[in-house]
């Protein structure tokens, strides 16, 4: 039976992957400052920056403090190891890709952070804030410049140092637009346990 | 540790009250408000007071104030702007956080709760009608001679027949799933998990993270207190009857739909230990009917659907740091039942209710805005909270089923929201302070 088939069998669901918008690539234009003006959906926190074919992503560029650039690739170390022991501790923030760089300009050392996401920034900070001491990422966001001290138990402060420091962009594509991780991991588990088919497209 | 007799009581005990009156009030002066605050003073209890006498007494009353409440009372500017953000904005400035949108929107409420000249609320709760009706009296008297304090509205609540158990208009039994307190006398039912830090639910004690939020000054005002969201859901019973009989040919599929919608039958036993026959003992068995998890016992929703109200409201083993989530509920249903099998007489009935926590926007606004009305909720795209979500009709709702599930399409509205306030709920030290904001 064709995917395409079982898909129309399962009836009316909505979800983008069954609307088909994954099965064209798609490119999309964003207005300076990072939003289209009458469109802003507001968070808890603030506003949202709008969903785009690559779903959700910021980039965080900010400098590094002395001896910054030691600290990022020993606790790069941490990182991974945190996550070969446990394989879905980042799961809460529902992540599809993290790249993390160090550059220069003018001989300073400055951190990037790129996150694509398939949730607002906003929705699971919390979260967040309380899983990077459990991972050791915390130990990386301290070594940026302006990161604030009380950021454990004051979300909104972490969350101004984001957004103050956040590059929103002014294209994004993806290949397979919208479609979220927990998707494309269904869809997988789909195509190597056919048997158990009908239980996961429940 | 926990300081009882500083703690107002509606936070940590529940009264045997078959009826009590919410009255909204708004403050002209501040030496009117502190006035009226003066008189009711000596009528408020602490927790420790309750708990010694709640046998006795057949009246409780709690106090609690917007933030442009405390303003109004004469709350410097300084300490007004240590208060957390969103409370300080109001609940109606929120409504697109909350999904308070359509027919739900604070421009739609009732009583003036959208207004920013609401100031206080006064909660009675009383052991029966002539009890509350004494009080009433009592208080409309005291309430003419304050000068400066006007009542914005007020709301009768009811119990609804029979008296036993607490439900809500629509059948559901309510009050199975609740957090413990650490440092409290109770005991969590099987399956509620450990008791919790006392931060999560009063500022000044650490909470589940280890640490306790910075308390908003001065200290005096804001230990031992706490926030309070009220919100008021009108219950379109005559709707919610004719949808079950839509949708089930028998009065076991009738039932059935209804358990599907919530998550528990309505008498309260879970679908996860009942997936397919109501069971009233294990309805009624406070020791069974909170003992069982999602993740282990459910995974897929074939015995509660995803998107069901109960597993959106307290998501259990399938989400993260569910500690830092949970809420403590208060409240009652008003107007009158709708009768069996009556016609809806459009009569306004339905639930009057506190989420009670240390946090607004990281335990209600994130329940509000997360669970309840997020379209990506588990993934489910067109869905949400089937009976408290913002519902325009063109949502859906999925009962996984073998081998194909079953989806409802063009859910309709079953509650609209007709108000609610963000309220601080002080200490009792700090009700004394206020009311003698003149003299410090």
């Amino acid at each position: 039976m064709s995917f395409a088939l079982i898909l129309k069998m399962k009836g009316a669901a909505m979800s983008e992957m069954q609307q088909g918008a994954w099965t064209k690539p798609a490119a999309m234009a964003i207005p300076k400052g990072g939003f289209f003006k009458d469109k802003v959906e507001q968070g808890r926190y603030g506003p949202i920056f709008p969903k785009t074919p690559a779903c959700y992503g910021f980039s965080i560029i900010a400098k590094l403090i002395p001896g910054g650039e030691e600290a990022c690739y020993k606790h790069a170390k941490t990182i991974e190891e945190a996550v070969a022991k446990d394989p879905n501790c980042l799961a809460v923030l529902k992540l599809h890709y993290l790249r993390w760089q160090i550059f220069q300009i003018n001989g300073e050392s400055y951190f990037q952070y790129q996150g694509i996401f398939d949730t607002d920034f906003d929705k699971y900070t919390e979260d967040a804030v309380a899983l990077f001491s459990a991972t050791g990422i915390d130990t990386v966001f301290e070594n940026l410049e302006g990161f604030p001290k009380d950021w454990k138990t004051r979300p909104e402060g972490f969350i101004k140092f984001v957004r103050d420091h956040h590059c929103p962009s002014f294209l994004e594509y993806g290949e397979y637009p919208y479609v979220s991780a927990d998707e494309i991991k269904k869809a997988l588990k789909l195509k190597a346990a056919f048997s158990n088919m009908l239980d996961q497209m429940q | 540790m926990l300081e009882f007799d500083d703690i107002q009581h509606i936070l940590l005990t529940r009264t045997p009250a078959l009826t009590g009156r919410y009255e909204f009030l708004s403050f002209r002066s501040a030496s009117g408000g502190r006035a009226w605050l003066n008189g009711v003073l000596k009528t408020i209890q602490s927790a420790a007071d309750v708990l010694a006498s709640v046998d006795e007494d057949k009246r409780w009353v709690t106090v609690a104030f917007t933030w442009n409440g405390l303003k109004a009372l004469g709350v410097d500017e300084t300490s007004l702007a240590t208060f957390p953000e969103e409370f300080k904005q109001g609940m109606p400035a929120r409504a697109d956080i909350l999904g308070d949108t359509g027919a739900n929107h604070p421009d739609n409420w009732v009583g003036g709760l959208a207004s920013p000249d609401l100031h206080a609320i006064a909660i009675l709760f009383a052991r029966d009608e002539g009890e509350r009706e004494r009080c009433n009296t009592e208080h409309q008297r005291f309430l003419a001679d304050c000068e400066g304090v006007e009542v914005l509205s007020s709301l009768d609540l009811l119990a609804i027949p029979p008296f036993d158990t607490a439900h809500d208009h629509f059948g559901y039994r309510d009050r199975l799933s609740q957090p413990v307190i650490e440092g409290t006398h109770d005991v969590p039912t099987p399956g509620s998990g450990p008791p919790l830090k006392p931060g999560e639910f009063i500022l000044g004690y650490p909470d589940e993270s280890g640490r306790s939020i910075d308390l908003p000054q001065p200290e005096i005002l804001s230990r031992n207190g706490s926030y309070m969201a009220y919100r008021r859901l009108q219950e379109h019973v005559g709707k919610f009857r004719d949808f079950l009989r839509q949708h089930g040919d028998t009065p076991e599929e009738q039932e059935l739909v209804a358990a599907k919608l919530m998550g528990r039958w309505r008498s309260g036993a879970p679908l996860v230990l009942a997936p397919d026959k109501e069971d009233p003992a294990l309805g009624a068995d406070m020791q069974r009917n909170n003992n069982f998890n999602y993740k282990e016992m459910d995974p897929h929703g074939y015995a509660v659907p995803l998107g069901s109200h109960m597993r959106r409201m307290n998501p259990r083993d399938t989400a993260a740091n569910i500690n830092r989530r949970r809420m403590i509920r208060r409240g009652a249903t008003y107007g009158l039942p709708l009768p069996k099998d009556a016609p809806d007489d459009g009569a306004d009935r339905g639930i009057a209710a506190f989420i009670i926590c240390a946090s607004l926007i990281r335990q209600f606004e994130f329940a509000q805005n997360v669970w309840t009305n997020d379209r990506n909720f588990h993934e489910l795209g067109n869905e949400r909270d089937p009976i408290i979500g913002a519902h325009d009709g063109t949502l859906e709702f999925k009962i996984p089923k073998r081998p194909i599930r079953k989806t409802i399409t063009g859910l309709p509205a079953f509650t609209t929201v007709r108000g609610g306030a963000y309220f601080f709920l002080p200490g009792i030290k700090a009700l004394r302070y206020l009311a003698t904001l003149d003299v410090h």
